[in-house]
């Protein structure tokens, strides 16, 4: 069997009528790490909590390891690991004591739970805090401390939403390494982030999911090709200028640049050759830009040309 | 380190009634840990009802005439009735901040026995009544109070109290699982307690209250265990009044429960 998870046409309905997983499909290989990328509300959380049992989709279908998540719910949730968005870290336990009871509720035995516990903790550096009741944590240490929780049953299919999240460069860092390794013992992962640096390393697929759908799915490479060779990024001298810009090229090529501050990016699909056009054009209209730069395109273009939101705002990712 | 074993073996969920204890029994664990570490809720389980025991016996009780008896024998028993009910807010809470902080989403998502999360909370609960209540009992009989029905009676008197305080658990589950968070959970729960615990014969004689509230106050469920338990630890008839409390406890127990079971599974 080739995928790890199957959904089709998943929806979920809240009440309000706030569509947050609006006929959603994804297939996930076996033992590699999927992407799911979306502005703030895209519904990613929600479809990690239908495929983790959490929720119950209002119609649609999915499998974890061939077994459906309604009608065997019981086998998903044996196989499964999830760490929620949210660190769910109960704060009146040590950290010990959180791992061994998710240990125990995972059918793992108080002994086996308690040396599992041990090793996962070292594993994400809490060995000194393992005694200390949780509520005395920082932000970090609870998301590391609930990441080791999803670990504890060793479970074959992992859902990660926005791991990384909180977390400082150097635990970022080993968490990557952390997934990388499970990956290679033959975990399949599933995470969600806001962060396309994160997907691009990690991910094997990823799938940008926008109102409840994917809008677009490809390895970061195809993803990159669908914007062309090109992106330039002409650095103006004020915002009032690059709006001055991004109109004038609506008119004269039809094109939607992207604002970011007093930049205006554009990809080319035709490469560097549509650079002394481009020129030409803002010659005329004396919008000569102070700085121009010829890239690649990276994810974050691709994410903000596809859901025409802002990443700056997607980072903040307030409580629900 | 090795994270994981290398190959997966497909895990097989297990089921049935061993899976369940154990879950309970773990998450009942869970609860208590909680329950002593926390200050506040170590306040509100025995230094309240300690503080209201000295409330009626010396402030109020004196102004308080009650035909036959002390005044502390007639309180006694209401002060057990109302210590377990105001605990069962704290059923709703503990329910209300599990779902706030994330960690029933996490238990929903474990090979865990769902029904156990409320089974463990609710016994819990039963296991803080059992302390508070030798506290209590403790406390009243250093301020005067006395058993004149035997001990046994009063013992019996007590299980009734708890079976009755475990039915209640379960209804405030409810409230824990309806409330979107602690604060609310605890302002739902009081309008329904205060008028069930002070509208009834534990504080003072029903026949003192204004006809209209007399009907309420003498077939509500409080009124009804304080009775029982009155009945058991002061002496006289008792099983007409033991058979009534039966009836509410088991009632509310065998109605709610499995409302509050379904709630949860259905809530998500
Ligand atoms: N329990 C809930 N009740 C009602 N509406 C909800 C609930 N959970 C999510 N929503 C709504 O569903 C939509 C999708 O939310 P979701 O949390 O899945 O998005 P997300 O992609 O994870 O966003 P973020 O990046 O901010 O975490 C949002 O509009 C949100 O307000
Ligand atoms: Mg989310």
């Amino acid at each position: 069997m080739a995928f790890a998870i199957e959904a089709e046409g998943l929806v979920k309905e809240f009440k309000g009528g706030i569509r947050a997983v609006d006929g959603l499909s994804l297939q996930v290989e076996a033992g590699t790490v999927f992407g799911l990328l979306g502005p703030n509300g895209a519904g990613k959380t929600t479809v990690v909590r239908i495929l983790t049992t959490v929720f119950l989709p209002d119609s649609g279908r999915a499998s974890v390891l061939g077994h459906d998540i309604v009608a065997d719910a019981e086998t998903v949730r044996a196989n499964i690991g999830l760490a929620g968005q949210f660190a769910a870290v109960d704060e009146n336990l040590t950290g010990l004591e959180n791992l061994r009871m998710i240990g125990q509720l995972t059918r793992l035995g108080r002994r086996q739970a308690i040396a599992r516990a041990n090793d996962l903790l070292q594993l994400f550096e809490l060995t000194d805090a393992a005694k200390r009741i949780a509520k005395t944590y920082s932000g970090g240490m609870r998301r590391r401390l609930d990441l080791a929780a999803a670990l504890l049953h060793s479970p074959s299919v992992l859902f990660l939403d926005e791991p990384t999240t909180g977390l400082d460069p150097y635990s970022r860092q080993s968490l990557w390494g952390v997934i990388e390794e499970l990956v290679n013992e033959g975990t399949t992962v599933l995470l969600t982030t806001q962060y396309l640096e994160e997907a691009d390393r990690l991910a094997k697929v990823i799938a940008v999911v926008d109102r409840g759908k994917v809008i677009a799915e490809g390895t970061p490479t195809e993803l990159k090709a669908t914007l062309g060779a090109t992106v330039i990024d002409l650095e103006m001298s004020s915002t009032d200028q690059a709006d001055r810009v991004s109109t004038l090229l609506i008119e004269k090529t039809g094109k939607q640049a992207r604002l970011v501050g007093a930049s205006v990016k554009l990809p080319l699909e035709h490469g560097p050759s549509q650079v002394r056009e481009l020129l030409q054009i803002l010659e005329v209209a004396g919008l000569m830009p102070e700085h121009l730069n010829l890239r690649e395109p990276s994810l974050d273009d691709v994410f903000l040309t596809l859901t025409g939101h802002m990443a700056e705002a997607s980072t903040e990712g307030g409580r629900k | 380190m090795s994270l994981t074993v290398t190959t997966h073996p497909e895990a097989v969920a297990q089921r049935g009634l061993p899976r369940f204890f154990s879950d309970m029994l773990v998450v009942t664990e869970r609860n208590l840990i909680a329950l002593v570490r926390l200050p506040q809720s170590l306040f509100f389980s025995s230094i309240q009802p300690i503080m209201f025991v000295l409330l009626f016996r010396y402030v109020f009780g004196g102004a308080i005439t009650v035909p036959g008896r002390a005044y502390v024998d007639y309180l006694m028993p209401g002060i057990f009735v109302q210590t377990v009910a105001f605990g069962s807010i704290g059923t709703a809470i503990g329910l209300a901040e599990d779902l706030q902080k994330g960690l029933i989403e996490r238990f929903r998502s474990l090979p865990m026995a769902r029904s156990a999360v409320l089974a463990g909370r609710t016994s819990a609960d039963l296991v803080r009544n059992i302390g508070v209540l030798i506290l209590i009992t403790v406390v009243g009989l250093l301020v005067g109070f006395r058993i004149q029905a035997g001990i046994w009676a009063f013992l019996g008197g007590l299980l009734l109290i708890l079976i009755f305080a475990y039915a209640l658990s379960w209804g405030f589950s409810i409230i824990g699982l309806l409330a979107p968070n602690t604060e609310t959970a605890q302002v739902m729960s009081f309008p329904l307690l205060f008028p069930l615990t002070f509208a009834s014969s534990a504080f003072v004689p029903v026949q003192s209250m204004p006809g209209w509230l007399q009907g309420f106050a003498n077939n509500q469920p409080f009124s009804i265990l304080v009775d029982a338990m009155r009945a058991l630890s002061n002496g006289g008839p008792t099983s007409a009044y033991v058979i009534r409390a039966l009836v509410w406890s088991i009632g509310i127990l065998v109605v709610l429960a499995p409302y509050a079971a379904s709630r949860f599974r259905r809530s998500f």
